[in-house]
């Protein structure tokens, strides 16, 4: 079975903005899917990998280049 | 009902609860960023509106609330600036994240408001001092706002 991968893009987002976006996406997903977070907000990148933590799921990559970032999250 | 915020790998659900006592709207749009915070996080949230709190949720007037400090049309420009969501796109999230809304009755006879002028499908619960412990007694975090 391939893991679908949902795309998220919350740049233009700001606190609460793409938590809530993050957590709703990942309420949607099914087990195993993959959730992709694209945006640039530097307290973002640190606070969404909060919301994977407390959900006890996994960020499986991080990447970030020229102020953007792509976080996974596996479902 | 499907839950709108399934527990996923929770270890323990834990809870907010906020008392909105303000009408102002710079604290409105605190207690909501707190509320879609906790639920976003994993958390149960409850908001208690009382008082001037609870004119917010009479219809149409969530965002006519008085702003402390600056003008409505300066606050109004930093926050879109910023690309702050709206009171309104806040509150639909909390909603939709499952949050619980009480409205008081205490208020409501004192303020002589009725339910017919309040925005009743945001409201999960009419109740007074004794639903407001008995949900936020056993809260992790607990505000007044």
């Amino acid at each position: 079975m391939v893991n679908k991968v949902i795309k998220v893009d919350v740049t233009d987002k700001t606190c609460p903005g793409p938590l809530v976006e993050v957590r709703k996406t990942l309420n949607k997903a099914s087990p195993g899917d993959i959730v992709e977070v694209t945006g640039k907000h530097s307290v973002s990148k640190k606070e969404i990998p909060m919301v994977a933590e407390g959900m006890g799921l996994e960020v499986i990559d991080t990447q970030e280049k020229d102020g953007k970032w792509k976080i996974q999250i596996q479902r | 009902m499907e839950n709108p915020n399934p527990k996923i790998g929770e270890k323990m659900v834990d809870k907010t609860t906020i008392i909105v006592h303000s009408g102002d709207t710079d604290k409105l749009y605190s207690a909501l960023i707190i509320g879609d915070g906790a639920l976003a996080m994993g958390m149960e949230s409850t908001m208690f509106f009382t008082f001037w709190g609870l004119e917010r949720l009479k219809k149409d007037e969530l965002d006519k609330g008085p702003i402390s400090k600056m003008s409505k049309s300066m606050f109004d420009s930093q926050l879109k600036k910023a690309n702050v969501d709206t009171l309104e796109k806040l509150i639909t999230d909390y909603k939709e994240l499952g949050g619980k809304i009480i409205a008081c009755e205490m208020t409501m006879e004192i303020m002589g408001i009725k339910k017919e002028e309040l925005n009743q499908e945001l409201i999960d619960e009419y109740g007074a001092i004794g639903t407001y412990i008995h949900e936020a007694r056993e809260s992790k975090i607990n505000l007044f706002i």
